[in-house]
């Protein structure tokens, strides 16, 4: 189990004022692999995702990402090592100001000295690889979401990143474009010889595509495994999860004072 | 390096505004009018210059012909000490006056030269020696009222009520 | 029993709050500075951000300079009549727009087209993360979004306040001369001798320049910190052009006050 780990999470804890989002969270992430964190909204999976990302700094514990701590670079060595990832975003994203080749061109023109020519066949070659080449003279905002997201996923993998991370990625398509970007998210983790984080609530798609997961609820991780453990377990909050459901530790009501008080059925114990 | 039209737009603009600032400057200011004569330099003394300003025109037969260059005190003789910067194309005689006046009746003060008959030419550094103060309102008004007042005529024969001696 | 404690302590929230935003905006106007070498070495940003905020102004601001004036031509016509002084118009029309009108109305106009374009335009791409998605890329927001439109601003501010003050006289011109009957000679020598390219102009262009800074900090600031909704970035485009204004006012006075000749 000697895998080298390109993400390493050390009790990590996060908190957005007094409010704790992230307590002690455990992550490996090794080198190559689709690596699912899977949650309810809220449990904290995209604070996660920033903070290995480098835009949140964690209260406690370390995060190192191919061997340097991430929250303790300064500016400099912070966007060195961002070079070598990429984010997708859960709209995308896409700069609305230009159009679809001059969106996925964007890093390389900003990070590299290539010519033209050569920009030009990366891009269309990397819009390609997402289905979207002939739409390359189009504007954002004349995309629909599953297009704006391919778009945004060329253009996270056109440096060819060592990490890519998706936000979301499944969240509001449909069922095709869904297994659109699953596919893609694989196939590209592999053609790269990447690593990939997908945060999501998809439980269907990501058992289908990823390597291992991870399930945080209330900021601290309640299960793992891969997939056919996942499928397999026990747990109360992973069986809730991946089988659906009202039941089980994630209640359905928003805390709340008893329902008979509420509508005035407590009889004499009632206010005016 | 690719052109766009940006780069006309942006060139365009700047240029409007540098156009701008040269109209301003020219044709609604007055920077061309200063710098461009040669001028030379007379002293005068005035026992009140009035509302005379540095930068007053200096006028002669109407027509500017000069700038007032510098006001000073005379602390010795208490008078106004002004240093006309007069245009080089033009000379006047040795005896011309300078008077400060005013035109219009709101207007500005400015500086009057009234040519003399000597053959001998102002030259820079010289001084004029024939100089008209500013007229000053007031003194104007107190002066017709005292002499409004001189020429009431004075009671002549005294009142008929007084008794006889 | 008036309850005072209330409004009293939201006023004092407020006050508290103003200083937190002028220290913030303090702060931010340091790091746009200190963001700015991408904005010289790629002037191209800058350039085009000129375009958006300056170029596409000029509509407003030719219009708006030709109209005040001509209206300064004819509300100053029925004054200097009783005076009979009428051929000085010229000189109320130029000392006005140079001096104070120049400066400050074009700003003003510059705040509600521009401005309030660029705080929308900046807390959009907060909300639709597209900041967020270019630091992620490596690319700071700070020098590649906001540096260059800041540059713009200053670029041009000046430039639309010559303009209208040019436009300006030139509508003086029209009212005075062409309808009224002015003479022509005595209309521009009038105004020659009364304003001087250093006091006036100058002053007027030292001014643009400060409410140039001025507003285009502000429109970004608030555009930056906007709150990533629709409300928040409707607030914030409502605060750039108000809060621009009320800067505006206050700094004029203030310049104005320094820039006060004594009289030779």
């Amino acid at each position: 189990m000697a895998e080298e780990l390109l993400v390493d999470v050390r009790s990590v804890s996060f908190s957005y004022g007094r409010r704790p989002i992230l307590k002690g969270i455990d992550m490996r992430v090794p080198r190559g692999k689709v690596v699912a964190i899977m949650g309810a909204s809220g449990s904290g999976k995209t604070t996660l995702l920033r903070a290995i990302g480098g835009q949140l700094k964690p209260s406690a514990g370390s995060i190192r990402v191919a061997g340097e701590d991430i929250s303790q670079l300064d500016a400099d060595g912070l966007y060195a090592l961002r070079r070598r990832m990429s984010m997708l975003f859960q709209f995308g994203a896409l700069f609305t100001d230009m159009d679809v080749f001059e969106n996925v061109a964007f890093p390389l023109r900003e990070h590299t000295d290539l010519p033209e020519s050569m920009i030009r066949d990366l891009v269309l070659m990397k819009l390609e690889a997402v289905g979207m080449r002939g739409a390359h003279r189009l504007r954002p905002a004349e995309l629909s979401g599953g297009m704006a997201r391919r778009v945004a996923l060329a253009r996270a993998v056109v440096l060819d990143p060592t990490l890519v991370m998706y936000d979301e990625p499944f969240a509001g398509l449909d069922p095709i474009a869904l297994g659109v970007i699953g596919q893609l998210v694989r196939k590209l983790n592999d053609a790269l010889g990447a690593t990939s984080i997908v945060v999501s609530h998809d439980v269907v798609e990501s058992l289908h595509i990823v390597d291992y997961l991870y399930f945080i609820s209330e900021g601290v991780i309640v299960g793992e495994g891969t997939p056919d453990e996942i499928r397999a377990s026990t747990h109360p909050y992973v069986r809730q999860f991946v089988h659906g459901g009202g039941e089980g530790p994630v209640a359905f009501h928003y805390p709340a004072r008893p329902y008979a008080a509420d509508v005035g059925l407590a009889g004499k114990a009632g206010h005016a | 390096m690719e052109r766009t039209t940006i780069d006309l737009w942006f060139g365009a603009f700047v240029t409007a505004g540098f156009v701008a600032l040269l109209v301003l400057a020219l044709k609604v200011g007055n920077l061309g009018a200063e710098r461009a004569t040669q001028t030379y330099r007379v002293e005068a003394r005035f026992e009140n210059i009035g509302g005379l300003k540095v930068r007053g025109p200096v006028r002669s037969a109407g027509v500017l012909v000069g700038r007032v260059a510098d006001i000073k005190f005379d602390n010795e003789r208490f008078q106004a000490q002004v240093t006309l910067a007069l245009d080089s194309r033009y000379a006047w005689p040795k005896d011309t006056s300078a008077s400060i006046l005013t035109s219009g009746l709101l207007g500005e003060t400015y500086i009057g030269l009234e040519a003399g008959a000597e053959d001998k030419k102002l030259a820079a550094g010289d001084r004029i020696q024939i100089t008209q103060s500013a007229v000053v309102l007031e003194k104007l008004i107190s002066q017709l009222l005292f002499s409004k007042a001189q020429e009431a005529p004075a009671p002549s024969t005294p009142a008929p009520a007084s008794p006889k001696k | 029993m008036l309850d005072v404690r209330r409004p009293l302590a939201r006023l004092g929230h407020n006050f508290i709050e103003g200083l937190w935003r002028v220290g913030s905006m303090a702060r931010f106007f340091a790091l746009v500075i200190a963001s700015s070498a991408t904005s010289f070495v790629r002037f191209r940003l800058v350039m085009r951000e000129v375009y958006y905020s300056g170029v596409l102004s000029l509509i407003i601001i030719i219009v708006s300079g030709l109209f005040i004036g001509m209206v300064l031509g004819l509300q100053g016509f029925q004054t200097l009549q009783k005076y009979g002084a009428t051929e000085s118009i010229g000189v109320l029309v130029a000392l006005s727009l140079t001096r104070e009108l120049g400066p400050v109305v074009s700003a003003i106009l510059f705040a509600a087209r521009a401005g309030s374009a660029i705080t929308a335009e900046i807390g959009l791409m907060k909300t639709t993360e597209q900041l967020t998605a270019m630091d992620m890329m490596a690319v700071s927001p700070m020098a590649r979004v906001i540096a260059p439109r800041f540059w713009a601003g200053i670029i041009s501010m000046p430039i639309l306040s010559l303009l209208f003050s040019a436009m300006g006289v030139f509508g003086g011109y029209i009212v005075g001369v062409v309808l009224i009957g002015v003479d022509n000679g005595a209309f521009w020598s009038q105004m020659q001798a009364a304003v001087e390219f250093r006091y006036d102009v100058l002053n007027g262009l030292l001014k643009a320049f400060v409410f140039g800074v001025a507003v285009t900090v502000i429109a970004t600031f608030e555009g930056y910190d906007a709150p990533p909704t629709a409300e928040g970035v409707s607030g914030a485009t409502t605060r750039t052009v108000v809060t621009s204004a009320l800067v505006i006012l206050a700094l004029d006075l203030v310049l104005t006050a320094f820039m006060l000749r004594p009289d030779a």
